[in-house]
């Protein structure tokens, strides 16, 4: 295979269907080890996509890298057709400086495994704080938006509280509410339940659950949650040594799966649960 | 008993207790200029230059490995050799406030480095700036954990004081020398100077502990 060069990527992505968020042949390392492997993955607007697989397979790298976390060391990732890694430059594509990215980063919202609230900011604060000060909203403006959101996760009663006085679950759908209130074009939930108690991890799925169902957000969820993933995506990735072995819609995924370590993985996941 | 003298004792009392006010305001004024030199010191370490964190870290490395006094008398004495010439308060404020700032850049960067990864990694989610991030995100978590290490250095910067009488600033102990001189009399002064000096430390370190306290409920973290 040749490899690829920059001037082989389209300098912003045309037609009738781009898609909200395009890896083109992305390849991620960390000295030796390579995590993502020439990864071609598109995403719909309004498509919920979720990715499972083994742990050290690249999964959250990959959402790692579309919030900008992590920077990548081979091909493009385009974001609503605009290129996110890379910038226009030279008469091609050149690596995105911090303005940039900065611009980029505003259309993609994260949640994490564990929540990243700001512990010395009330609930309300940690959903105003982006809006006010990234977004430039009036405050009021902020507020009222801030309070739609939690009242939609169910935690307009504890607005005024610091997370230290929240539950796991709590925090999680605050920060959900926070994400959300920097009106992303891409939400990203990164094992948004696995730090969770079991008997919390309903009222989190169940937010979730709601934004599929009531918002065409464009989604991208790396979840432990086979029951869960099954339910509300639109298209589940099965990764392994980062590529992507399987894809397809859930009911085919793990109804019928074809491959031989998809079998594998999905009966091993089955026998632990 | 060890001969000492009351009425000695209450005619030195005002004056020692006039040089206290110059030790709080050596100990204050320079505790001042090492706290936000300080934490210049320990963000000049975290920036993407490598250099720069070079040159500050071993800047940090040499005031804290070079014995206090030297650094005064450097600052004041050395000086003129290159044209600067300072009053002996700014220098002694200088040398001190360096001093400590080096110090106090270490409390900081410790504290800096126990904020959790995930709090960077939230803030750039949310596309804060950098400057948002560190004075609203990082360094209101980071100041906690700050707080006993830089309670103990004010305490410390208040005991280093006397070390200014060397370039004839009026604090206390420069004071209590220059009754002894006059009166030939050291045990009142410098018994009154230990006094005063227990005296104010030990209430400090005792109200420094209950304002830690105090901010960290100010900042929902207790």
């Amino acid at each position: 295979m040749t490899k690829e060069t920059l001037s082989d990527f389209p300098l912003e992505l045309e037609g009738a269907d781009v898609p909200m968020v395009r890896f083109s042949k992305v390849t991620k390392r960390y000295g030796d080890l390579t995590v993502l492997d020439s990864l071609d993955l598109d995403v719909a607007e309004g498509e919920m996509v979720t990715i499972i697989g083994p742990s050290g397979s690249g999964k959250t790298t990959v959402l790692r890298m579309l919030m900008t976390l992590e920077t990548i060391n081979e091909g493009v990732i385009y974001v609503d057709g605009k290129p996110l890694t890379h910038m226009p430059g030279n008469g091609g594509l050149v690596p995105a400086d911090n303005r940039y990215l900065r611009k980029m980063r505003a259309n993609i919202g994260m949640c994490f495994q564990h929540f990243n609230l700001f512990p010395h900011m009330t609930a309300i604060e940690n959903c105003m704080e982006g809006p006010v000060h990234v977004l430039g909203l009036p405050k009021r403006e902020a507020r009222e938006r801030s309070e739609e959101l939690l009242e939609m996760v169910g935690m307009a009663d504890k607005r005024d509280q610091h997370p230290s006085r929240l539950s796991g679950g709590q925090q999680q759908r605050v920060a959900i509410a926070r994400a959300l209130a920097m009106r992303p074009k891409v939400m990203l939930f990164d094992e948004v339940t696995s730090a969770l108690d079991p008997e919390v991890i309903g009222e989190v799925t169940n937010v979730i659950r709601r934004l599929v169902a009531e918002h065409n957000l464009t989604m991208l969820m790396v979840t432990h949650q086979m029951g869960f993933a099954k339910d509300i995506s639109d298209r589940v990735c099965f990764f392994f040594g980062g590529r992507i072995e399987e894809q397809g819609k859930p009911e085919d995924l793990f109804g019928n799966p074809q491959r031989e370590r998809t079998q594998q993985f999905l009966s091993a996941v089955k026998e632990a649960s | 008993m060890f001969d000492w003298r009351w009425d000695f004792t209450f005619e030195i009392l005002p004056r020692l207790l006039l040089a206290t006010v110059n030790t709080l305001m050596a100990a204050g004024a320079g505790y001042a200029i090492a706290v936000v030199l300080g934490l210049v010191l320990a963000l000049a370490q975290r920036t993407p230059y490598r250099a720069l964190t070079y040159a500050v870290r071993e800047l940090v490395e040499f005031i804290r490995s070079t014995p206090l006094v030297l650094q005064i008398f450097f600052v004041f004495y050395v000086g003129p050799q290159f044209g600067i010439r300072l009053a002996p308060w700014t220098a002694g404020m200088i040398a001190i406030g360096l001093h400590y700032a080096a110090y106090l850049s270490e409390v900081y960067r410790g504290g800096l480095e126990s904020v959790p990864k995930g709090q960077w990694e939230a803030s750039l989610a949310l596309n804060l700036s950098p400057a948002r991030t560190y004075f609203r995100i990082i360094i209101p978590q980071a100041l906690p954990p700050s707080l006993a290490g830089m309670g103990n250095y004010l305490v410390g910067i208040f005991k280093d004081t006397p070390m200014l009488s060397v370039i004839g600033v009026a604090e206390l102990m420069h004071t209590a020398n220059a009754i002894g001189s006059e009166s030939y009399r050291f045990l009142e002064p410098y018994t009154l100077v230990g006094v005063i000096f227990l005296a104010i430390s030990l209430p400090t370190a005792a109200l420094i502990r209950v304002f830690e306290a105090w901010v960290r409920r100010q900042l929902g973290m207790s």
